[in-house]
């Protein structure tokens, strides 16, 4: 026998002595939890998001959509980025106003070439509040998983209230599982030393997130539809 | 370099004597142990339905424990569909055996690990070391109990017994025999020690082809694998290499997408107190051009479906290794995590271990005793394992015997070694009981010699008073004095 049929006879006698039930798994569990904490406006909702990430040790800016280009480059020069990665559908006017050397991220191009780069700069897929959490599918604008971990400066640009939602499960409602996704909270962080907490391990030391409002040059779709 | 084994373990008592005994130690886990479950509340008490998510990560379990064969199957279906290929492994070693077999095929003789309780539980890296493979774990305290050959001690915080004094030195000492060696001149900021850990380690990342895995959770109904972590180590290992083989117990499904929602809530509160842990990465199967091309997962009974056999027992697969109960708990908070002898420390360990593993070692007989029962683990268990409650079971299998499943099979235990002298004492006192007058000669003969007693017990006694001092025998029976002075009411004495 091998071991795959082996297993599953296991667990068929293990449960020998379990009632049959045919319950429907939708009515098997009582969902009576919230789908989100407090009853909040879509203001307070962005307000949240802001106090959260900030909470987490995430650097928060906020503007609206015309002065994006110009936070965007104010960013990248503060931190004296000799060079910033940006995600193949990164509309482009978001760095027009950047002087920083933008890098590609190519099918050709190795990690090593990736640990060259000081920043880089996404979208994100959608934000939840309640928790400061920013997350990444992989979309256009966000490209491959590799190019906000490598680099140590993540900033990512999330445009509100459109890509906040509340809670845990009013994201997951919007995220395509068969997509890879990245949840991010706040910068890479490690408490393994006696509990202190360190920010920096592996992955960006510094977490920028810019809560862009209004029209402007943006983007429509949460799933990372139309590109540049 | 290895993680160390646990094989030859002394019995608990033993082990955790020295822990006591040990004043670094003690401070160490105090000081971690009351931090973290501090926050912990105060993180649970934000949100107002705690208890509805605890009762709905119980029965989303219960239920999937209840029909684990479909699951299975339906995830070995979603997860094929998806491009990944589904590996079944009914032991440790022939899941060790998989892994090597896997890397073998790379052509690799390194990988770079996520921490993983499943590949603990295996021993997979000893066995990989043994092959010729070099495993390098990644996640911090991973890596300060692999540079100090040493063993982890808690689920979430392995090198919890360590201080920064000690992480120093080891980091000093070791990681020029592994790779890119500590900076001159380290200190002992935690901030410091981080960043040796982050440079020692890019430069395996950066070249690393295969990585090894486990998960916290997989869906059954997408085929995708959840990996819960704060660092980055993890994003490394799940993105970078071009081989990803995770590692998972058969007992991590959840149905559905949706159930997410409630473990991805209680999750990171119970564990690290966060509203939500820095990383969490998904992935079902591989994505063209991102991330690892080819994806194994290594299915793992080892245990867990004897484990599901035991009608009170089974609870304990509900488990989401959060790590709550360690920190909560009294006997763990002085024993220390080395004293359970296994990679399941704590309360959870005393009643995962010893059914995993059976009862018929010493250390696994003597886990469910490792408890005072006082039930704070059961408090803030986020899926409701009532952890006391399958103590006392098992405590009764050890001393009784029974019936049991081992691999598969149904057994009748024998009562374990070294509990004879307790079942003798119970049958003699079941006799005293039921005969009065043997009873009340023993009494006044105990009272009269009562100044000649020890305060140890000899022989199959002394593991008992080891830990606790004989009761005094009183000066008079209570049932002479009460026949003496009618009750108290004659002499008021």
């Amino acid at each position: 026998m091998n071991s795959r049929d082996l297993i599953l006879g296991r667990v068929r006698r293990a449960l020998a002595d379990v009632p049959h039930d045919d319950t429907p798994y939708d009515q098997a569990v009582d969902r009576d939890y919230l789908r989100e904490h407090g009853d909040r406006s879509v203001e307070e909702t962005v307000e949240l998001l802001a106090e959260n990430l900030a909470d987490y040790r995430a650097i928060v800016h906020r503007c609206t959509g015309d002065e994006l280009p110009g936070v965007l480059a104010g960013i990248l020069a503060a931190r004296g980025s000799a060079s910033v990665v940006v995600p193949p559908g990164l509309p482009p006017e978001w760095l027009s106003a950047a002087d920083t050397a933008r890098v590609e991220d190519r099918a050709v191009s190795t990690v090593y070439d990736l640990d060259e780069v000081e920043s880089v700069v996404t979208g994100c897929a959608l934000a939840v509040a309640e928790t400061g959490t920013i997350v990444l599918d992989g979309g256009p604008d966000q490209g491959r998983r590799r190019i906000t971990l490598v680099p140590d400066h993540h900033i990512c640009v999330v445009r509100v209230p459109g890509q906040v939602v509340s809670s845990v499960p009013q994201a997951l409602e919007r995220l395509d599982p068969a997509r890879p996704l990245t949840w991010i909270s706040g910068p890479s962080a490690t408490s393994d030393i006696e509990l202190d907490r360190v920010e920096g391990v592996h992955g960006p030391r510094t977490l920028e997130v810019v809560l862009v409002s209004g029209d402007g040059p943006d983007r429509t779709d949460a799933n990372g539809g139309d590109q540049a | 370099m290895s993680g160390g084994t646990f094989v030859g373990m002394p019995a608990f008592p033993e082990a955790a004597h020295d822990a006591v005994n040990n004043k670094t130690l003690r401070a160490n886990l105090r000081h971690a142990t009351h931090t973290i479950r501090g926050k912990r509340a105060k993180a649970v008490a934000e949100v107002s339905d705690w208890a509805q998510l605890r009762e709905a990560g119980k029965r989303i379990k219960d239920h999937t424990l209840r029909h684990l064969d479909r699951y299975l199957v339906q995830l070995e279906e979603s997860v094929t569909a998806a491009g990944g290929v589904v590996h079944w492994a009914a032991d440790a070693d022939e899941a060790n055996r998989i892994v090597i077999d896997l890397v073998r095929m790379t052509g690799e003789s390194e990988v770079v690990k996520v921490k993983s309780m499943a590949t603990q539980e295996i021993g997979l890296n000893e066995v990989l070391e043994a092959e010729g493979i070099a495993a390098y774990e990644t996640d911090l305290a991973e890596l300060i109990v692999q540079l100090g050959k040493d063993r982890p001690s808690h689920i979430l915080v392995p090198a919890i017994h360590r201080n920064r004094g000690e992480i120093r030195d080891i980091f000093a000492r070791e990681m020029s025999e592994w790779g890119r060696p500590a900076p001159e001149g380290l200190t002992d900021t935690p901030a410091e020690l981080a960043e040796a850990a982050r440079l020692h380690l890019r430069e395996k990342f950066l070249r690393a082809k295969v990585g090894v895995s486990g998960a916290n959770f997989m869906v059954a109904e997408t085929g995708t694998l959840v990996v819960v972590e704060s660092e980055g180590n993890g994003r490394m290992c799940l993105t970078l290499p071009e081989t990803l083989i995770s590692v998972v117990g058969i007992e991590k499904i959840v149905p559905t997408w949706q159930d997410l929602e409630v473990f991805l809530q209680t999750l990171p509160r119970s564990s690290t107190a966060e509203r939500m842990n820095p990383y969490t990465s998904t992935w079902t199967g591989t994505t063209d051009g991102d991330g690892p091309q080819t994806f194994h997962l290594v299915l793992i009974d080892n245990g867990r479906t004897d484990t599901l056999a035991d009608e009170v027992g089974r609870q304990a697969l509900r488990c989401i290794r959060c790590s709550a109960c360690l920190n909560v708990c009294p006997v763990y908070e002085r024993a220390g995590g080395h004293a359970y002898g296994s990679v399941y420390p704590g309360p959870i360990g005393a009643i995962l271990s010893p059914q995993l593993r059976g009862t018929a070692s010493e250390i696994d007989a003597s886990l469910p005793y490792a408890s005072s029962l006082c039930g704070a683990c059961y408090e803030v268990c986020p899926v409701a394992i009532d952890i006391p409650e399958v103590l006392v079971h098992l405590r009764e299998r050890v001393v009784e015997g029974g019936p049991a499943t081992r691999e598969g099979t149904k057994v009748v235990l024998k009562p374990a070694k070294g509990h004879a002298a307790e079942r003798a004492a119970m049958r003699a006192a079941r006799w005293a009981f039921s005969h009065p007058g043997a009873l009340r000669t023993g009494q006044r003969l105990a009272s009269r010699t009562r100044r000649f007693h020890p305060r140890t017990l000899p022989g199959p006694g002394r593991a008992w008073s080891a830990t606790r001092d004989l009761p005094a025998v009183p000066a008079e029976p209570f049932r002479d004095w009460w026949q003496r002075t009618n009750g108290g009411k004659d002499t008021g004495k």
